[in-house]
């Protein structure tokens, strides 16, 4: 594969307003730009006046407390909500309307912090999900077995061995994907994001369950899938080790609201911030 | 450990089809030998349109895991639109196999759009609210078909509903109300059958295999992953359904001609659920048991007569026993649940709430 370009050691600017991306990424459009978004849930404002924007190639992190409202800001921009208030723009172009599937197809792919796979399919299968929508033949193709129907499974079984290999995963291709553990299982979801071919790839809590070493090994791909597949990473992790060895910048929510956004440094020496969330994790 | 899927499904696939083909051996032999009793022989058309019904209702309970209660509606549709259509060509004085085939184009015609309209509304519902409709569903066709009259002489088609029309020979009638369908002509042809059988299962094996099929496995695994990127729900829900129902016509087309006459009554709810026990017991997502337990169970109750007195405590239990099972997307149902028991106590950090949302409310 062509030379892997790397991005360090980044610096953050803060131009127009106060919107804080790595320097690289300036003169982009930025991947995903929330504005004022928020959703009430019978009255719980669940998420207020969220504002973010990452970069085009930015890997980016939400971090907060249990129940801060992360898992929902997810769910909104993936559209499993409709927000209440607010605007998404997703390299630069506005999502209000889309579905979830539509959302996926202008360019957002997810995990989620309980794992949804397709259970009783196989891990190939999984991942040949991802890249349903670059799978070119018609349904009727597939019942007739025209040569578009061979050519494209082909192709579609390649590239799912391909994606496979982005965890060393390739082996794995036959089995039950709902028999699989729990660490890889997550991977495979993050390889079935990336077969749909997102701009952006939102991961909810990547590491969980995972032992250190595999959140090492983790680490080191989630900088490969950036470098690689040049997308934006924005990552919900209660891993500090992980957050603040790949973010390059972070937010902080609480109670459903940003209180802190800056480079891990900034972040990590913020009192607001080791008062709602480091401080009681220390603790632990 | 497994080899490559691809060769697997190929050989599966192509077991079921060698297993119809030996059936159609067998009785060919047992027939050409007289061996084969008069019961039998009836019989043997309806088995294929048994199985063709219960493969194309494994598409939408096994497949797509949405259980529908009202298979036997299409099947009526299918049978007395095809017995229609055969009456007119045979009229015309078109050969058996041309009115075979002609009843089974009308049968899957009329069904695919029977499909397409409830399958409209039906489908925005899930699971058991979907289950209702769709016996709702069937009882409305069987209410319809109840009061239809159609008939035919040289002055065109005479249609009723509610009241035969007047001044038209009784004769003339195809379709009389609740008296059902008559037949100009019975057409009981088993090689027709296995081949139509034989084309049913090519067509939902093919499906499973490619892109469409594994996207509405996905629905039924799990929907909000199959949104999350980018398939297209309602569109693969409406086609597991409208396939299966336009097979569903087909049989009944099939099942029909077979017949001297059909009375409306025998496409209720029972045969719904009896086209369910097929799946039930072949397994969930299994063609090929779907089509080994239709034979089967058509054939054992003319064997054994005393089932046919356990035969709706037997509904009764699989039915229960099914609603149970789709809880837990059935097939490793026991073993996910130890599964999710052992994740659970490794996230126990997290709240007890499923955070990734269900709109339909998990929580709790
Ligand atoms: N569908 C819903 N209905 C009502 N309340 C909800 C719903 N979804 C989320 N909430 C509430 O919104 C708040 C934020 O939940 P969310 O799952 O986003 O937290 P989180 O930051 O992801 O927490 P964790 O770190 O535990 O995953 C919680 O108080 C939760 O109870
Ligand atoms: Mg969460």
């Amino acid at each position: 594969m062509a030379a892997r370009k790397t991005y360090e050691p980044t610096v953050m600017v803060s131009p127009p307003s106060d919107i804080l991306i790595p320097e690289r990424d300036l003169g982009e459009i930025p991947a995903l730009e929330c504005r004022h978004l928020g959703i009430t849930f019978g009255g719980l404002h669940a998420v207020e006046n969220f504002n973010l924007t990452v970069g085009k190639t930015e890997i980016a992190g939400l971090i907060g407390p249990n129940g801060a409202g992360k898992t929902t800001v997810f769910n909104l921009i993936t559209k499993v909500y409709q927000p209440t208030t607010g605007t998404i723009l997703l390299a630069g172009r506005d999502i209000a309307g889309m579905d979830t599937a539509a959302v996926n197809r202008a360019g957002i792919g997810r995990t989620f912090q309980n794992i949804r796979l397709f259970n009783n399919l196989t891990v190939e299968d999984n991942v040949k999900l991802g890249l349903h929508n670059s799978i070119r033949y018609r349904s009727f193709a597939g019942v007739l077995r025209l040569p578009s129907y061979w050519q494209e499974e082909k192709k579609a079984h390649e590239r799912a061995l391909e994606l496979l290999s982005v965890f060393k995963m390739e082996r794995m291709a036959d089995l039950r994907a709902g028999g699989l553990p729990y660490g890889v299982q997550r991977r495979l979801e993050i390889i079935r994001a990336l077969a749909t071919e997102p701009r952006l790839l939102l991961l909810d809590e990547p590491a969980a369950g995972m032992n250190p070493s595999e959140t090492e090994e983790l680490m080191e791909t989630i900088r490969r899938i950036r470098d690689e597949f040049r997308i934006a990473v924005l990552l919900i992790e209660h891993d500090m080790k992980l957050v603040m060895g790949i973010c390059e910048g972070i937010a902080v929510m609480n109670f459903g609201k940003i209180i802190a956004k800056g480079t891990p440094d900034q972040i990590r020496n913020d009192p607001e911030v080791i008062e709602a969330y480091l401080g009681k994790n220390r603790e632990e | 450990m497994k080899k490559n899927t691809f060769t697997t499904i190929w050989k599966s696939n192509f077991t079921t089809y060698g297993i119809v083909l030996l059936f159609f051996a067998v009785m060919m032999i047992l027939m050409a030998t007289g061996n084969l009793s008069r019961l039998m022989r009836g019989q043997l058309v309806p088995i294929c349109a048994y199985a063709i019904m219960a493969a194309s209702l494994n598409l939408t309970v096994g497949v797509l895991g949405e259980l529908s209660l009202g298979h036997a509606g299409f099947v009526s549709i299918g049978c007395f639109g095809g017995g229609l259509a055969a009456a007119l060509l045979h009229d015309a004085g078109a050969g058996e196999l041309v009115c075979l085939a002609g009843a089974v184009l009308a049968g899957v015609l009329l069904s695919t759009l029977a499909g397409f309209l409830i399958g409209l509304p039906v489908l925005r519902l899930n699971g058991d609210y979907l289950a209702i409709v769709t016996l709702a569903c069937c009882q409305i066709i069987k209410s319809l078909l109840t009061n239809l009259f159609v008939g035919r002489d040289e002055s065109g088609l005479h249609t009723g509903f509610l009241t035969q029309p007047e001044g038209v020979a009784a004769d003339a009638f195809v379709i009389r109300g609740s008296q059902g369908l008559r037949n100009a002509a019975v057409i009981d042809n088993f090689p027709a059958a296995v081949v139509l059988l034989i084309l049913c299962l090519i067509i939902i094996y093919n499906l499973i295999d490619s892109k469409s099929g594994r996207a509405i496995m996905a629905l039924r695994d799990n929907k909000i992953a199959a949104r999350s990127i980018g398939i297209n729900i309602t569109s693969y829900k409406m086609m597991a359904f409208v396939v299966s129902a336009a097979m569903a016509g087909a049989a009944g087309a099939l099942f029909g001609l077979s017949q001297a006459t059909v009375l409306p009554g025998k496409f209720d709810f029972n045969m719904s659920v009896l086209i369910l026990v097929f799946v039930v017991l072949g397994g969930l997502g299994n063609i090929r048991g779907s089509v080994i337990a239709a034979a089967l169970l058509t054939i054992l109750p003319e064997k054994l007569r005393f089932l046919a007195d356990y035969r709706m405590i037997i509904y009764a239990v699989v039915l229960i026993v099914v609603m149970l099972m789709r809880n837990s997307t059935v097939f490793h149902g026991l073993g996910e649940k130890i599964q999710g028991l052992l994740r659970r106590k490794k996230t126990a950090g997290s709240p007890p709430r499923d955070p990734d949302t269900d709109p339909a409310g998990k929580e709790g």
